[in-house]
């Protein structure tokens, strides 16, 4: 039996708790939700925090309502299953449950939590192994070890964006609600992530994901088309997010792609983006901005597939998600 | 016995009590015609409400008081010399009640008596990543685990064995010194007839090149082993094991303890798949530890620690040329196939032959030669997965097939059925077929999936493929030479009529514990659920190989109807006393044994027992199956022969993205031949199971490693090694085929196997109808599909697969005279060929 | 590189809760660092939830909370406490099968027996949820537990058996899954 190392939880009932917590045990603590991220890395020996900070307890981090200006507020701690099934956000999010319900397993689900899923960890298939798998390969800059199996002469560590909601999210352009000792932050949701996939977050280590709020949908229209071996489990090894706002006249008022699992952060395509706006979602203008999505996706050898694949499906992912907003 | 009738069930009519002899009983033969009250019966299985209530106990679900944990730990290097293991930081971990090392178990095992190349714990060469080198025992895992980290190993490193091709090109450095020849551990050359003048003749010739990727059995549950010494130096060890009387084997040989003091109990399987057929170093361990420790020692492997277990589907690069006439009928085939063994022999040498072995089963091949070679390099071992061996080669020779009915203009269904191998025959290299139902099998989903309506006719990016195959039901030889039973079965009755079978059979899941109650019951006219069944325990039951080779129903059945047979006959002399009736009138039915002709005379078949106990005591007997003779006698002629074939014929329906090369399979049709089916609902889940993991090694499943990056296993785990959802498992439609075989129990044949082997071939030729390319390789992954399709596009060959094969020096030819020839099933030496004169 | 022993910062230490199993309640003093998995087998012997890869890979270990199934292995024990937790254990009413049980003996869904537990637990979720759910709502909510003998055909088959009796109409299994076409 793949075991925990020894740790113990507290179960904060306040944000502030949360984050004294936090602060109190500096590196040796880790928030936690669901879990279903953290755990399978603490089994890996990739995460070891000793003290376990539950915020599953805090009231904040379980809301999910509609606020005054009309945009989704969604707690940290609201579970995917719940954000699936919610009929507000069915009704003027569906994009948000197309996607979530494309995580992991359904059971899986009643357990992940949105905020966790904002945060997976970068995924690397030198990186999600055991201790003993690890060593065998004496490990690598993202855990112990000194480089970057996947790029051995790059400087830096090459793991992957994984999560199924962030392309989503900065594609809906969300924002996050950060708490930490010094005081709150509402920062963009693209804001969140770095190139880079050990400092993947601009999250300081102290801050709590409490919220996210989704911006009301209005007259836009959103996607997001997942590649994946299998229609349950995995991650995705691409993850495209296409948001669009028409303007009257059936042209493009404005766009957003983002791409998902084929770098160290979303890559948001401005280039497909410029291709679409002031156009209508012709086969052509479809071609271009996917041609457009493709170039900076730069997958490499650490997920399931093979790279030319996976960088050939960009713009076919890319297409499929615009036709789909037709 | 002079001037009495013989019974139908071979008691002697109306003997006196006294004078009833089980020694000269002819066997029971079921020569009932149906309606048979329990066979074919789509009955529970006897185990099942305890599987469905969590109550089934698996190896690891066994908790004795002072229980140990064990740890192993394992080599980080795919290849190394083991300098100096240094375990005294770990012996001194507070909890830490044993460690030991390879010193401590010099003595080598192996399944197979030619290749006994394993050790527990590897002493002082390691050959893969996974290799164990050390074990602890402590008060829990989390203290063994801890533990592992204090044992300081020093090694050497060694240069890697990484691939095929390496192994052919670097005799040196050496994974094992017994190999045939430098790091090719076995190398095979039969041929039977002269197949070069064959193919020279041959109106065409198909020459393909295929490779089938390694897959791995990923039994649901992770292989556990509990082991036990007590006081009166009797070692127990019970495991998740396939294999009970190989580990019991095992044991003895490398604990140097007599088997009489060693008892092996199999625990229910959470799935087997040939995956937990081999006795295993884990097993070793912990009993030596009970007995360093005189406490109860539990290990249960992590799923990365199964990978490294593995045993599973060798990869295997194939080259096979089919001579054809011009109406497509095959002339001679030329096979040849490069296994990638792994680390250790395992059941290798068999793998090897099993490649080459049932080419000639399903179609009539003339002429056929087969060259095999198995090579030792630096990865988990490979063995038998389900289907051992015949998948890879069966993939082969159906897409082969599938390609000569298309250059030939010529219907693959029509194709097949033209030249089917006879019922009753002999192939060319003295395999002995008896029922033979493939004909029924390939009509059936011909049928069904409205193949001639649709067949090259559907829109592009839809397809149907067709493919057969054939499975043997048990192997025609042990695994190690002996001339004894292959099954064992004894039988004891309760005077409250109560039956119970003992067996050294293995449930892995496919129930062959109910499949021993349904017979017994069938036979002895009482409801299964009245009999207990005690299986795979080395103490209780007689010996049975194990579940492996899909012999289990034939073998245990026939022992079974032995068994019971015998107390039939030794209950019909008291009871035809009792009830005046003549012996050869008595039946046994609906817990009743009475006169057919007036049913009202009779007694309950508790009393029954309990008359023939009072007359001549303790009511039991024993049966045992030992399979036919094989008419081969050629080197090599060992692996091939059974006691009977099933065959399957499989159409699949694929849908193509060409976009993105997606196959997707919504249906299959399936024909089995199962002979006839002691309980359909189990050959069903057989059938259904098969098609499954069928599906997933046509698409996704992959025994993968990073050859650049120290042969490490690419994903040792359940996330990334693709076993199929719910999303991904196509409907089937399943049509059983009932031929009965003379050889089996009722007429019954294999379903455990037999039915994966089609799966993948039909899959690659529905994704030639679909998108017009040939995807040479298993699995047919996207890329592979995507990347065929590009080059289609492009004008190039529209074809994914390999290039080429490894050369390698074969050994000289065993050539053996077909039955056609007259021959004696021995080789001879090679006649010179006709016309080249002298 | 073998001479590195994991850093052990801390021990592990044992805490007490109350864990509220199948209706009852159990007092346990168990390790901090236990999943949910770890304390149901190790320290209350209810050995009937299974495991397969103790990360969240698999559906062996699913358990019910609250009626929804989770994965035992990836929660930390201490977080469930006196919350109702049911296991298949639970599922029987004294020596009545529940009705899925009873359907999975009858079509033969449980060849290994391995996976069986969590899928049970799956489907009675699902059914709870939705009574009348047709094979796709079941293929949804399966799609987490992975199960390698049976191709799921007669899993299937035998949730739609038990799903139709839970609705009081009187099912009994199509004859093509027992004997084929």
């Amino acid at each position: 039996m793949l075991r925990l190392p020894p740790c113990e939880a507290r179960f904060p009932t306040s944000i502030a708790e949360a984050v004294e917590l936090k602060a109190k045990y500096g590196p040796e603590a880790s928030y936690v939700a669901g879990g279903t991220d953290l755990y399978p890395n603490m089994k890996r020996r990739q995460q070891t925090p000793y003290h376990l900070i539950d915020v599953r307890r805090i009231p904040q981090l379980d809301r999910l309502e509609v606020d005054a200006d009309g945009g989704l507020i969604i707690g940290a701690g609201v579970t995917l299953t719940r954000l699936i099934r919610d009929g507000r956000v069915a009704a003027g999010w569906p994009v948000l449950g197309q996607a979530a319900a494309t995580i992991s397993t359904p059971i899986l689900r009643n357990m992940g939590t949105v905020g966790g899923n904002l945060l997976i960890d970068t995924r690397c298939n030198y990186y999600d192994q055991s201790y003993e798998w690890r060593k065998a390969i004496d490990f690598c800059m993202k855990k112990d070890g000194e480089i970057c199996w996947v790029a051995p002469s790059s400087p830096r560590c090459w793991a992957v964006q994984s999560s199924d909601l962030v392309p989503v999210m900065v594609a809906l352009g969300a924002e996050v609600i950060l708490v930490g000792p010094e005081g709150t932050r509402t920062i963009p949701a693209q804001a969140l992530y770095h190139n880079d996939g050990i400092e993947y977050l601009t999250k300081k280590r102290d801050e709590l994901l409490v919220s996210l709020r989704v911006p009301a949908m209005g007259t836009a229209k959103a996607t997001y088309q997942k590649l994946r071996r299998r229609g349950a489990f995995d991650f995705p090894v691409l993850g495209v997010a296409a948001w669009i706002r028409p303007n009257g006249g059936g042209t493009v008022a404005d766009a957003r792609v983002v791409i998902g699992a084929v770098g160290s952060y979303p890559i948001v395509s401005e280039a497909a983006a410029e291709a679409l706006v002031g156009h209508a979602l012709e086969d052509d203008t479809i071609d271009a901005a996917a041609r457009a999505a493709a170039k900076p996706a730069k997958p490499l050898d650490n997920t399931d597939f093979t790279i030319g694949w996976r960088k050939d499906m960009v713009a076919v992912y890319v297409r499929r998600a615009l036709a789909a907003l037709r | 016995m002079g001037g009495r009738a013989v019974g139908r069930y071979g008691g002697t009519v109306g003997s006196e009590v006294g004078e009833v002899s089980t020694t000269d009983i002819p066997p029971y033969r079921p020569t009932a015609l149906p309606p048979f009250s329990i066979i074919g019966k789509p009955l529970p299985k006897i185990d099942a409400a305890a599987k469905c209530l969590g109550r089934t106990k698996f190896a690891d679900d066994i908790v004795l008081p002072r229980m140990l944990a064990a740890k192993m730990l394992r080599s980080p290097h795919p290849h190394a010399r083991i300098v100096s293991i240094d375990t005294s930081r770990a012996q001194a971990l507070e909890g830490v009640k044993a460690v030991i090392t390879g010193s401590d178990m010099p003595n080598a095992f192996g399944i197979l008596p030619v290749s006994q190349d394993e050790h527990a714990l590897e002493g002082d060469h390691v050959r893969f990543i996974g290799d164990p080198v050390a074990a602890v025992a402590a008060i829990d895992e989390d203290t063994a685990t801890q533990a592992l980290e204090l044992i300081e190993v020093s090694y050497e490193l060694l240069e890697v064995i990484g691939s095929i091709e390496d192994a052919v090109a670097n005799p040196e450095p050496q994974l094992h010194d017994y190999a045939d020849d430098g790091n090719l551990h076995k190398l095979v050359h039969l041929e039977f007839g002269p197949v070069d003048e064959a193919l020279e003749r041959a109106h065409l010739v198909q020459e393909d090149l295929f490779f089938y990727e390694g897959s791995t059995h990923l039994p649901m549950e992770q292989h556990a082993a509990v082991a036990e010494y007590g006081g009166n130096r009797r070692l127990t060890v019970w495991s998740s094991t396939q294999t009970p009387h190989y580990v019991h084997r095992a044991l003895e040989k490398v604990l140097e303890l007599p088997r009489s003091r060693i008892r092996v109990v199999a625990m229910p399987n959470g799935g087997g798949f040939g995956g937990k057929s081999d006795p295993f170093g884990h097993e070793l361990v912990v009993a030596k530890l009970a007995m360093l420790t005189g406490r109860p020692v539990k290990i249960c492997l992590t799923r990365e620690e199964v990978f490294y277990c593995h045993r599973g589907r060798h990869p295997v690069i194939m080259k096979v040329r089919t001579g054809v006439t011009a109406d497509g009928t095959i002339t001679g085939m030329d096979f040849e196939s490069y296994l990638d063994g792994g680390a250790y022999g395992s059941y290798g040498v068999a793998s090897v032959y099993y490649t080459g072995a049932l080419q000639t089963v399903t179609y009539q091949v003339p002429t056929y030669r087969f060259r095999g070679v198995r090579a030792f390099t630096n990865k988990a071992p490979c063995g038998p997965k389900r289907g051992h061996g015949t998948p890879q080669p069966r993939f082969a020779v159906e897409v082969t097939l599938d390609k000569i009915a298309e250059r030939l203009d010529l219907d693959p269904a029509e194709l097949r059925l033209k030249q089917l191998q006879p019922a009753d025959s002999l192939t060319a290299n003295w395999l002995k077929i008896g029922s033979m139902g493939l004909r029924a099998c390939i009509d059936k989903v011909v049928e069904g999936s409205n193949w001639k309506t649709c067949f090259r006719n559907l829109p592009y990016g839809r397809g149907l493929g067709l493919a057969c195959s054939s499975y043997i039901t048990g192997a025609g030889l042990p695994i190690y030479w002996n001339s004894m039973p292959h099954s064992g079965v004894q039988l004891k009755c309760d005077r409250g009529g109560g039956v119970t079978v003992f067996c050294g059979s293995t449930d892995i899941g496919q129930g062959s514990d109910s499949i021993l109650a349904y017979i017994v019951a069938e036979v002895l006219g009482v409801e299964p659920m009245e009999i207990a069944v005690v299986t795979g325990d080395t103490d209780l039951t007689p010996v049975d190989l194990g579940s492996y080779s899909s012999r289990v129903t034939l073998m245990t059945g026939q022992a079974a109807i032995q068994a019971a047979g015998r107390v039939r006959a030794v209950m019909v002399g008291p009871v035809a006393g009792k009830l005046e009736v003549p012996a050869e009138r008595l039946v046994f039915a609906g817990g009743v044994v009475f006169d057919a002709q007036d049913p009202e005379r009779g007694m309950s078949f508790a009393e029954a027992v309990a008359l023939t106990e009072t007359a001549t005591g303790t009511v039991g007997s024993v049966g045992s199956y030992r399979p036919p003779k094989s008419p081969g006698r050629y080197r090599g002629a060992g692996v091939g022969p059974s006691p009977a074939y099933s065959y399957s014929a499989c159409i699949a329906e694929v849908e193509v993205d060409p976009e993105t090369g997606i196959v997707q399979v919504p249906r299959v049709w399936i024909g089995h031949d199962i002979g006839r089916s002691i309980n359909s609902s189990l050959v069903m889940g057989q059938v259904e199971g098969g098609v499954y993991m069928g599906l997933g090694e046509a698409l996704m499943e992959e025994m993968a490693y990073r050859t650049n990056r120290n042969v490490t296993h690419k994903w040792p785990s359940m996330l990334e090694y693709k076993s199929p959802t719910t999303h991904e498992m196509c409907d089937v439609t399943t049509y059983l085929i009932e031929d009965p075989d003379a050889n089996g129990p009722f007429g019954a044949k294999e379903a455990g196997q037999g039915p994966l082997l089609p799966v993948m071939p039909a899959v690659a030729n529905a994704i030639y109808d679909a998108v017009g390319v040939r995807i040479d390789e298993v699995p047919m992954s996207p890329p592979k599909v995507h990347r065929a399709i590009k080059d289609k596009a492009r004008g190039k060959e529209p074809r994914f697969g390999p290039s080429g094969t490894p050369t390698v020096r074969w050994p000289e030819v065993t050539y053996v005279p077909r039955p056609v020839d007259g021959g004696d099933g021995k080789a001879h030496p090679r006649p010179e060929p006709a016309g080249t004169g002298g | 590189m073998t001479s590195e022993p994991i850093q052990i910062t801390k021990r592990p230490r044992k805490i007490r809760g109350t864990f509220l199993v199948n209706g009852e309640e159990h007092d346990v003093t168990y390790p901090s660092h236990k999943t949910l998995l770890e304390v149901l087998r190790e320290e209350l012997a209810l050995t009937g939830t299974k495991h397969g890869c103790e990360l969240g890979e698999c559906g062996t270990c699913t358990v019910l909370i609250d009626g929804e199934p989770i994965l035992s292995c990836l929660a930390l024990a201490q977080a469930y406490e006196n919350t109702p937790i049911e296991t298949v254990e639970g599922m029987a009413d004294g020596s009545d099968l529940h009705p899925l049980q009873e359907a999975f003996v009858e079509m033969g869904a449980a060849q290994c027996g391995y996976c069986t537990p969590g899928v049970l637990l799956a489907a009675k979720a699902l059914l709870e949820d939705r009574p009348a759910a047709d094979r796709q709502d079941i293929k949804d909510a399966l799609a987490g537990n992975l199960c390698r003998c049976t191709g799921y055909i007669k899993i299937y088959e035998a949730i739609e058996l038990a799903a139709a009796r839970m609705r009081g109409e009187q099912a009994e299994p199509a004859r093509e899954a027992f004997y084929g076409r």
